[in-house]
């Protein structure tokens, strides 16, 4: 808390506030001290913290895995290797199972997806006050730690996936063929407004529920972890430690469903016939 | 939770994201991994194909032992046969030596046994003739009982 008293809605609040660098309504550009300024930021504002972690973590995947990247071989496999292999088998199989097509772009795309949102969700697992105060005690007014816990960040992602849908639809089909995907089904070209509707609708569900799901779960998460934070210091491991081996399980859960719906997303999209 | 410009942010970072494993980690990893697939498949191959052929050539040796031996017991019983044919000769040419040196002594001691005979004969009647020269000293013509002394002399 920066100045108040310690009531329960303030620390709620104060926890859900992300780090918003934008610019003032007086003209400069500066960190926005409380929701009110973040709101008054309008749209060209950013979550430091929100890209900060994100960006830290995806770098840390990418550097874990470009490591064994560099150091694989044909020779039998160190610990490490085998892990980050493993893994590598694991997105494969997947990839192999759900998607038809020929891309070599999918793989890499469902691994980045999976690893990236496994680190961000993980990040929920830090209790919650750790990061916050640590960052008060340098100075930072605000910090939000789980980035999908910000929906910019799921829509972000999800946003990524609807372009490469548009794009791997329209080079595979020939943009005739896309827009008659989205005009001449299910009904026919006589209800092509219908048809037209009923499509579009299922196109935009998929970016949207791929970021609502995400988002809305990981806040789900990190709003418990909060509301457990609330309870006398001696009790709240009782509530925080088994609500926190759950939520491992919807860590995984959460980038296995998200990379899965990629897959599938990017097969429907390289798919002639539908 | 304002929507705000960060959806671009991470929408540029995913991207980049994206494009470097694209570009430097998937594929090395899923290459060295079909590599070391493909050198395990060779190497139980290899490793199949060379308990065969070591399977082939244990049976070839026993085989190679097998007729070995065969031959070994060939040259053996041969020589075995040769050797017996060889003793059997050198016996017969032994028995026929030892015949011959045997009908030669017997020869030479006959000889030997007639001339002893003869000598003691001889020693015999002069002998007789002494005693008996001692005993009839001159009742005994030598001359006249000469031949009847021969004649006993002989019928020894």
């Amino acid at each position: 808390m920066a100045q108040g008293e310690l009531t329960a809605s303030a620390y709620i609040k104060h926890h859900l506030q992300n780090l918003t660098f934008g610019q003032h309504p007086d003209g400069t550009w500066g960190i926005a001290h409380g929701a009110e300024q973040a709101k008054e930021m309008g749209f060209w504002a950013f979550h430091i913290d929100t890209l900060g972690f994100s960006f830290v973590l995806g770098a840390l995947f990418l550097f874990i895995f470009a490591k064994a990247a560099k150091r694989a071989t044909v020779d039998a496999p160190s610990g490490f290797q085998n892990f980050v292999e493993s893994v590598i088998d694991f997105i494969d199989e997947n990839v192999r199972g759900s998607f038809k097509g020929k891309n070599p772009m999918v793989a890499p795309l469902a691994l980045t997806t999976f690893i990236w949102i496994i680190l961000m969700n993980t990040m929920d697992l830090v209790p919650v006050d750790w990061l916050p105060y640590a960052a008060q005690l340098m100075g930072v007014e605000y910090l939000k730690v789980v980035p999908t816990t910000d929906p910019n960040a799921t829509f972000g992602m999800a946003l990524g996936i609807f372009l490469l849908i548009l794009f791997f639809s329209i080079k595979e089909k020939g943009l005739g063929g896309f827009v008659g995907e989205l005009t001449l089904h299910p009904f026919g070209k006589w209800m092509l407004p219908f048809n037209l509707f009923l499509e579009g609708v299922n196109l935009l569900a998929k970016p949207v529920s791929l970021a609502l799901r995400l988002f809305g779960n990981m806040y789900a998460g990190e709003m418990i972890f909060i509301l457990i934070a609330l309870l006398p210091w001696y009790a709240q491991w009782a509530l925080s430690l088994p609500w926190a081996i759950f939520h491992i399980l919807i860590v995984l859960l959460q980038a296995f469903i998200f990379m899965t719906l990629v897959i599938v997303y990017m097969d429907m999209a390289h798919q002639k016939e539908h | 939770m304002n929507i705000n410009a960060t959806l671009f942010g991470q929408l540029i970072m995913f991207g980049l994201f994206v494009w470097f494993c694209m570009k430097f980690i998937w594929p090395p990893l899923v290459e060295a991994m079909a590599a070391r697939k493909k050198s395990i498949e060779e190497g139980l191959l290899a490793a199949e194909q060379g308990r065969e052929e070591h399977a082939q050539a244990q049976q070839k040796a026993q085989e190679l032992i097998a007729s070995t031996k065969n031959q070994a017991k060939e040259i053996i019983d041969n020589a075995d046969k040769q050797a017996n044919v060889m003793i059997d000769n050198a016996k017969g040419v032994a028995v026929d030596e030892a015949d011959k040196i045997k009908a030669h002594a017997k020869a030479e001691l006959d000889q030997e046994v007639v001339r002893a005979r003869n000598e003691l004969k001889d020693q015999v009647s002069t002998l007789v003739m002494q005693g008996v020269n001692s005993v009839l000293k001159k009742e005994v013509d030598a001359k006249a009982h000469k031949d009847m002394l021969s004649k006993l002399s002989q019928s020894l």
